[in-house]
């Protein structure tokens, strides 16, 4: 692999009331899509400023192209952020605004304003460039202060929450033009985002922070579909989470997850005798009148929700474990509650995670 | 009728004493003050029965415009050099954790509690010619003789600086601590060094404190007529203490019409602070 655009190797930072950063490893390859996902309080927002250098680590290197920028001030690095108020010039208007690093950088009047023009191009705001920040609406700051930050051209684009003060609507449309702007211009983007959905729909790698650590990075597929822990499972969509105690005895040498006397098959290497949770997305849950995927599991159909083109359903196995369904399928539609059924899933589609009895969602 | 509609409607009650004392006191004794500017000067209680403009032509005369010019030029200064200490400790303070600038602010506020007059003869002690900065000058071999401190043009506007410093610090502070600190970030992050971000934009975001700042030390800085007295011995004649003077000798009509042409160049600073968009609240 050749050398990454950003490394961050070993950082710790500390400002006084406990760590926030514990040894955060992390390398990012030129044209990422860069997410660092995670609850407030995980240390995304920190990582952000350290990189921008507007916060110095306690410990550890911050490398841009090979070079170590970690004590260099925040105007000497070819990275700009976009912060999560939009943090506009509110004494100046949007061309001076976006025009305002490269005045820094004293590019002739001509070059700016042709510079400025395509960031507004870039952002479709052609001519706001007179309006004045309190005479634009959140969508639009927003992309006034893209335009800023690409305007300069820099290696990187960090951007923090950028849309997690826009409404439900704006927010769907600004992701697909983020990520259109980001392949267009070719810059690396690195993402903070609390939202899993977000960070799902627009990254080409997330990185799923905890505690001030890196809990587990990949494709958005790769973090969907095969979990690695149970706060990753339980931060990551919706999941049935089913905590049991792994033993042997599976067909051809597999392990079963006993979930409460229930015997769930559950493919992994851990140890048996360990305590593990089956991660079980609602929608890989089959039922019917059939075995499914070749399970002999019976349950019975206890509630049934309609929700926007999407049947949810909960199924009772046993005494005291409840599945959620979730099912666009008119087949599985058709059993009323209190039908007996066979219940199953794809083994391949339902990760075995150790379980360390961490709290699902909580913050260190 | 609710009872907040009734308790609005009974509210000016509780306004009718304010109303009354700024009618008694300030508005009242300002004509009182006008008219006088436009009388005759009397034999017996000062005031005659014609009116003249007189008075105002007298203001013209070259020693009243040398005290004029003398008052004003000293109010520029004070507020220059409060500005240039007040601005800065101002925003310094507002990046102080919030411990130190309680602190901080306290300190600013103690002297509050005493008297100005208390507080500017302590001015004279330590000025004096015996007294402990010149002791301690003496006994560090820094001068061989007693310097004069005290009595000089120096002296006042050092006493002005001081009695009239903190109201340029507090709305100093005060637009400081406001600033949202992300925009300076942001500068930064676009490549502004410190001086550069702070030139483009902390300073125009808290040049509204500044300016109430300056009309805060200006208007007062024009009638601080005791600290000429007691620090300056009244060399330099002042507005306010010309003023004075004309009172003691009587001469309440001209001591009238200075009043009303201080008045007026005050009231010109505050309409044009308010038509640069300035606010009246101006401290907090």
């Amino acid at each position: 692999m050749s050398e990454p655009m950003l490394r961050l190797e070993g950082l710790c930072k500390d400002f006084g009331e406990g760590p926030v950063l514990k040894n955060l490893n992390l390398d990012v390859q030129a044209g990422e899509f860069l997410t660092l996902l995670g609850p407030s309080g995980c240390g995304k927002t920190t990582t952000l400023r350290i990189i921008a250098g507007l916060e110095r680590p306690t410990a550890g290197r911050v490398y841009l192209e090979g070079a170590d920028v970690t004590r260099l001030p925040p105007e000497k690095r070819q990275v700009n952020t976009v912060f999560q108020n939009y943090a506009l010039f509110p004494h100046m208007n949007v061309f001076q605004n976006i025009a305002y690093g490269l005045r820094v950088l004293r590019v002739s009047r001509r070059e700016q304003k042709e510079r400025v023009m395509a960031a507004l191009k870039l952002v479709r705001l052609e001519g706001y460039e007179k309006r004045m920040p309190t005479q634009l609406s959140g969508g639009q700051r927003q992309r006034v202060a893209i335009a800023r930050a690409v305007v300069l051209r820099p290696k990187v684009l960090l951007l923090d929450e950028p849309l997690g003060a826009l409404d439900l609507k704006l927010r769907q449309e600004m992701q697909g033009e983020l990520k259109q702007l980001q392949s267009e211009l070719g810059i690396t983007f690195i993402y903070i985002t609390h939202d899993q959905e977000e960070a799902l729909n627009m990254s080409s790698r997330i990185v799923i922070m905890r505690g001030g650590q890196v809990e587990q990075t990949g494709t958005p597929e790769e973090v969907y579909e095969h979990p690695k822990t149970l706060f990753a499972a339980d931060f990551i969509g919706q999941s049935n989470l089913l905590h049991g105690v792994l033993e042997a005895g599976g067909e051809d040498g597999s392990l079963l997850l006993n979930v409460q006397g229930e015997r769930l098959p559950a493919l992994c290497d851990l140890p048996v005798g360990s305590r593990a949770a089956l991660c079980l997305r609602p929608q890989r849950v089959r039922y019917g009148t059939e075995p499914q995927h070749g399970m002999a599991l019976r349950g019975v159909i206890c509630a049934k929700e309609y929700a926007g083109g999407m049947q949810h359903t909960k199924i009772r196995l046993g005494d005291r474990l409840t599945l959620n369904a979730v099912s666009q399928s008119a087949e599985m539609d058709r059993y009323p509650v209190g039908s007996e059924v066979y219940v199953g899933w794809s083994k391949r589609h339902a990760p075995v995670v150790p379980d360390d009895g961490s709290l699902p969602g909580e913050a260190v | 009728m609710d009872a907040t509609k009734r308790d609005q409607r009974f509210s000016w009650l509780l306004k009718l004493p304010v109303y009354l004392w700024t009618l008694a006191f300030v508005f009242v004794a300002l004509l009182y003050v006008l008219g006088l500017s436009f009388l005759s000067r009397g034999e017996v209680i000062g005031v005659g029965g014609e009116w003249t403009l007189d008075n105002y032509a007298r203001l013209g005369d070259p020693s009243y415009l040398r005290v004029l010019m003398q008052s004003l030029r000293l109010a520029v200064v004070t507020t220059l050099i409060c500005a240039a200490v007040g601005y800065p400790f101002g925003y310094l303070t507002a990046r102080l954790g919030r411990t130190a600038r309680s602190v901080v602010l306290l300190l600013l506020i103690v002297p509050f509690w005493t008297n100005a007059l208390i507080r500017i003869y302590g001015w004279r002690i330590l000025l004096m010619s015996n007294g402990p900065l010149n002791n301690l000058l003496l006994a560090l071999g820094s001068i061989s003789e007693p310097l004069k401190l005290l009595y000089t043009d120096g002296a006042v506007l050092l006493g002005m600086v001081y009695a009239l410093v903190p109201f340029m610090i507090l709305p100093a502070f005060s637009t400081v601590d406001k600033l949202d600190f992300s925009v300076v970030e942001a500068a930064r992050d676009l490549g502004a060094g410190p001086l550069y971000a702070f030139l483009t934009v902390t300073v125009p975001l808290t040049l509204s404190g500044l300016a109430a700042g300056c009309v805060l030390v200006f208007i007062p800085s024009m009638g601080l007529f005791f600290l000429n007295d007691l620090l300056g011995g009244s060399k330099t004649v002042l507005a306010g203490g010309l003023i004075q003077q004309l009172i003691n000798s009587r001469d309440l009509p001209m001591a009238s019409a200075l009043s009303v042409l201080m008045l007026s160049i005050t009231g010109a600073v505050i309409v044009v602070y308010r038509r640069l968009g300035g606010t009246s609240d101006m401290m907090f």
